[in-house]
């Protein structure tokens, strides 16, 4: 039964639609046609802000610009809606992707802020253009037809957009079930940890953005064409907070929170409005104040919204687990590995300066395949610096890095994970909400095709059933293969760690960087740790780690490297490293 | 254009780019004090301009109401807060500092409302009905999500324009006001005539920027303001409380606000919502400094001046479309200098969550 309640809920809900209209009067469909109207815009939010952690308060301009791009062809020109229709998608995903490109690199508060600014502007320019009538704007925009059914009466345009809304509902929800539609939910996790997966952090932003801005442009030619007339008062940047409120107050994070606070705050609008006048004269204005209150206490007291809070009290419905069959490929590199102790990593004289810090310093070493190499060292002597430096977070200064005799010193992180290193951090970066498997399949994101569409279209089942089955493997391989269904975020640190190990090894590397993997674990965890790590060089993976517990490491690695203030102080097997006078005294202070 | 018609822009511009640096300087010490994009701070610069413009047409201005309100659900939401952690000792110094002190600026006004009155004591009673508005402001908006993301401030800054503004037309209703010039004075400097208004408004401009800056170089309270924006742990560790330091950055922001409305107020109409469209100019200018930079954004500040005055010589109606348009090739600029600098603060749901 508990793996059906969504399927039953769902059933329900368009059991509810489609009698609606028989239910109730013409006023209720009315408020059902805009409530339709509004979620489709606010999905885009959904995406956005609650998926994405993005912010936009024009997402109403938007909607604008769908709307008059269809009333302005289907009125001036005279044209079909349909054509009118892709006017509206190709006006508003250009400017999406103009303002996109503009401001997706800053920091995250600049979007929303050029989205006011924005917002504000295109109300301005519909309102100052004569050929979209200026602020009295078009009317007699025709309607949509279908074949011979033409979509003028409230009814007709109601299951329309319900099922124009309901597509769109599935389609977003197949996207964010996919490939690329997880690298949208792992973006929230900051742009180290997303790149560090090979995911671009850029372009995915823009992706959403992009998405967030069709929606709404979508949602703009419904509205054109259920009004069949428009003006610039819809689409300025109050409306615009009005949809941010409703995917705010639906659940920003679910699909299903966008008709969820459409409903909401379309009825307590429409509520205030039968109240509010007999109060005071100036009751549009009040309905507002109203609005902003409740937004403000809203994100005060329960951020998530309506669906979570709901959701709390329904079973939580867990996806099945890849049955047998066929598991995804190994990667294919452009240079595979031949034979253990060949040259794998060459780190050539690299120098990393803070301001007048530096970090690392004239450091030359090499990692050959198949081996464990740790790098020591007392606090601040530069090891973190130094991973970062190789997986491609930082430049260096001076110096060059090589994988398998290729420089990599200058590509972005994410180019360096496509090239085979994949890496874990000091301080866990997981996607706490996201299943342990959906986490493992996140690594795979470098081995696997597909795009949004096929995504959204769910072409791409076949690598994903293989992907998944890859990623149960890996979680068998570290011991969590029992908990693929748990959250993330509900395991213990020492779980975590090696949940982080088993997504890099969906990447299918030939080369794991491990920031301190037994930092915060249980004396027996290090020793299933170091377990796993000998079982992976056995299968000929080349580790590279980081590590303070001394005899996790005697134990464990092949070679070590020593560093202290940012110069390599010693190289060498580790009972050559143990006895070495300049590294106890590196530890100890000087020998007494 | 002719260089004449130029000079005159330019005067304009600079006249009007003077308030929005002002302006600026509030949204970038607001910002980096406490993280909050304070998108209401122009309706804080309506509230002042509409406040001196009822009293001198001899009525009660609205703003008696809003500062009465909030400081009755600061009072309040102080009040629980102390006594939920049991600090009901403090309850006489928050019930002076968010009753007390509020009510003792809005006592004045309504006693001489009405009547007529010099300008100086107009002005004087304006700055102190203002002054109050934006700290009470943080202490119920922002402070309970102190350690929430820029993006969750933010949103709640937009969501209480979005309320300031509804209770300005409540409050003063749609008709739009202009106060009286405080000077008549016209100088006349070769083609140009200087009118005095516009030589007030920048040299208030200059003395209240030199002034803030005094206050963060010389006064031990603007070393800690500039500590907490450098670094808020840091700050919190050498005793430096965050919610002090917010309150003064918010409280300075309501002297620059209620000085730039009534500087401003005999120079353009103001309606109930004109604060807002003159604070998000001011934002263009303060985000040409990145939101960061006092200079810059004092420099962005003019420059918006100066295009705002020469694209309304262009095309009047379409000068608001020039001056947000403008927004997107400084953001591309700023992306370009910023290229491999992105700086992500870590999502707080996810800390929470993790």
């Amino acid at each position: 039964m508990s793996r059906n309640w969504p399927a039953f809920l769902v059933g329900c809900a368009a059991l509810f639609v489609v009698a609606a209209p028989f239910l109730f009067g013409e006023f209720a469909v009315t408020l059902m046609n805009y409530i339709g109207i509004y979620a489709l815009a606010a999905l885009g939010l959904v995406l956005l802000t609650g998926v994405g952690g993005l912010t936009s308060f024009g997402q109403a301009a938007f909607v604008g610009l769908g709307a008059y791009a269809t009333a302005w062809y289907t009125t001036a020109l005279g044209g079909s809606p349909w054509i009118g229709l892709v006017l509206a998608l190709v006006l508003s995903g250009a400017v999406a992707t103009i303002l996109g490109a503009a401001t997706l690199r800053l920091g995250g508060h600049f979007l929303p802020l050029s989205t006011i600014a924005w917002g504000i502007a295109i109300y301005f320019l519909f309102g100052n253009f004569d050929a979209l009538g200026r602020y009295s704007g078009l009317a007699d925009i025709p309607p949509i037809t279908l074949g011979p059914l033409s979509l003028a009466g409230t009814r007709a345009m109601y299951y329309f957009i319900w099922a124009v809304l309901g597509l769109m509902m599935l389609l977003c929800a197949n996207l964010l079930d996919s490939r690329e539609g997880r690298a949208i939910r792992s973006l929230r996790g900051g742009i180290d940890m997303v790149e560090s997966l090979g995911v671009g952090f850029f372009r995915t932003r823009l992706a959403v953005f992009i998405i967030a801005g069709l929606l709404a442009g979508l949602s703009g030619w419904l509205y054109a064409h259920l009004q069949r007339f428009v003006s610039p008062t819809p689409f300025d940047i109050k409306p615009g907070i009005e949809l941010l409120l409703m995917a705010i107050v639906g659940g920003a994070g679910n699909i299903t929170g966008a008709v969820v606070g459409a409903a909401f705050v379309t009825l307590l609008k429409n509520a205030l409005q039968d109240v509010l006048p007999s109060l005071t004269r100036n009751s549009g204005q009040l309905e507002i104040v109203v609005f902003g209150t409740l937004f403000i206490a809203l994100l005060q007291t329960n951020r998530a919204g309506i669906v979570p809070l709901i959701k709390r009290f329904c079973p939580r419905s867990l996806p099945e687990l890849p049955g047998p069959g066929e598991a995804l490929a190994a990667r294919t590199y452009a240079q595979p590995i031949a034979d253990r102790g060949q040259l794998l990593l060459r780190v050539e004289a690299i120098a990393k300066r803070f301001g007048g810090l530096v970090a690392v310093n004239d450091i030359t070493f090499e990692v050959k395949a198949g081996e464990i190499l740790a790098l020591i060292g007392p606090n601040g002597a530069g090891k973190t610096t130094l991973f970062n430096l190789i997986t491609g977070v930082l430049k260096p200064a001076d110096g060059r890095i090589f994988l398998q005799g290729e420089d990599i010193t200058a590509l972005p992180v994410r180019r360096i994970a496509e090239k085979g290193i994949a890496r874990t951090f000091q301080h866990v970066k997981l996607r706490p909400n996201m299943s342990l498997i959906d986490n493992v399949v996140l690594g795979a994101y470098v081995r696997t095709r597909s795009g949004f569409l096929s995504g959204a279209l769910r072409l791409d089942r076949r690598e994903e059933q293989a992907a998944r089955r890859d990623a149960v493997q890996k979680l068998k391989r570290v011991g969590l293969g029992d908990k693929a269904n748990a959250l993330a975020g509900d395991l213990p640190l020492g779980q975590q760690r090696l949940l982080e190990i088993a997504r890099a090894l969906a990447a299918d590397p030939k080369l794991l960087i491990l920031d301190e993997p037994a930092a915060g674990l249980r004396r027996l965890e290090k020793q299933a740790l170091a377990t796993l790590l000998r079982e992976l060089r056995e299968v000929g993976l080349t580790i590279v780690l980081v590590e303070h517990d001394m005899d996790f490491v005697m134990n464990l690695v092949d070679r070590i490297v020593v560093m202290d203030f940012g110069v390599k102080l010693a190289e060498g097997l580790p009972p050559a490293i143990r006895a070495d006078a300049r590294v106890q005294e590196a530890y100890l202070g000087g020998v007494a | 254009m002719t260089p004449e018609i130029a000079i005159i822009l330019a005067q304009d511009g600079v006249t009007t780019g003077a308030v929005y640096v002002l302006l600026a300087l509030g949204i970038v010490l607001v910002f980096l004090v406490t993280r909050v994009i304070f998108v209401p701070f122009g309706d804080v610069v309506g509230y002042s301009a509409l406040t001196l413009a009822a009293l001198q047409i001899g009525k009660l201005p609205g703003t008696v109401w809003l500062v009465a309100t909030l400081a009755a659900i600061a009072t309040l939401m102080e009040t629980i807060d102390l006594v939920r952690r049991g600090d009901i000792h403090r309850l006489p110094r928050a019930l002076l500092l968010y009753a007390v002190v509020p009510l003792a600026s809005i006592v004045p006004v309504v006693l001489l409302a009405g009547r007529e009155l010099p300008s100086f004591l107009s002005v004087g009673l304006t700055i102190g009905l203002v002054l109050p508005i934006s700290p009470l402001l943080y202490r119920i908006a922002f402070r309970p999500l102190a350690g929430a993301s820029v993006l969750i401030l933010l949103m709640v800054a937009v969501a209480l324009h979005y309320a300031m503004s509804g209770l300005a037309l409540l409050y003063f209703g749609p008709e739009g006001f202009r106060t009286r010039a405080m000077t008549n004075a016209a100088f006349d400097l070769g083609p140009l005539n200087v009118s005095g208004q516009s030589l007030l408004i920048v040299l208030a401009s200059v003395v209240f920027s030199a002034l803030l800056f005094l206050f963060f170089e010389r006064t031990l309270t603007g070393k800690a303001l500039r500590a907490t924006s450098v670094n808020r742990t840091g700050a919190r560790l050498m005793g430096i409380q965050p919610g002090t330091t917010g309150a003064i950055a918010f409280l300075l922001a309501s002297g620059l606000a209620s000085i730039s409305g009534i500087l401003i107020g005999p120079v353009t109409t103001f309606y109930y919502d004109s604060g807002f469209l003159i604070g998000l100019k001011a934002f263009v200018g303060a985000i040409i400094g990145g939101l960061v930079s006092y200079p810059l954004a004092a420099i962005g500040a003019i420059f918006v001046g100066l295009l705002e005055a020469y694209a309304s010589f262009f095309s009047s109606t379409l000068k608001e479309v020039i001056v947000f348009g403008a927004l997107i090739p400084i953001l591309v600029w700023r992306s370009i200098i910023a290229a491999g600098d992105v700086e992500e603060e870590i999502d707080e749901e996810e800390r929470e969550a993790a």
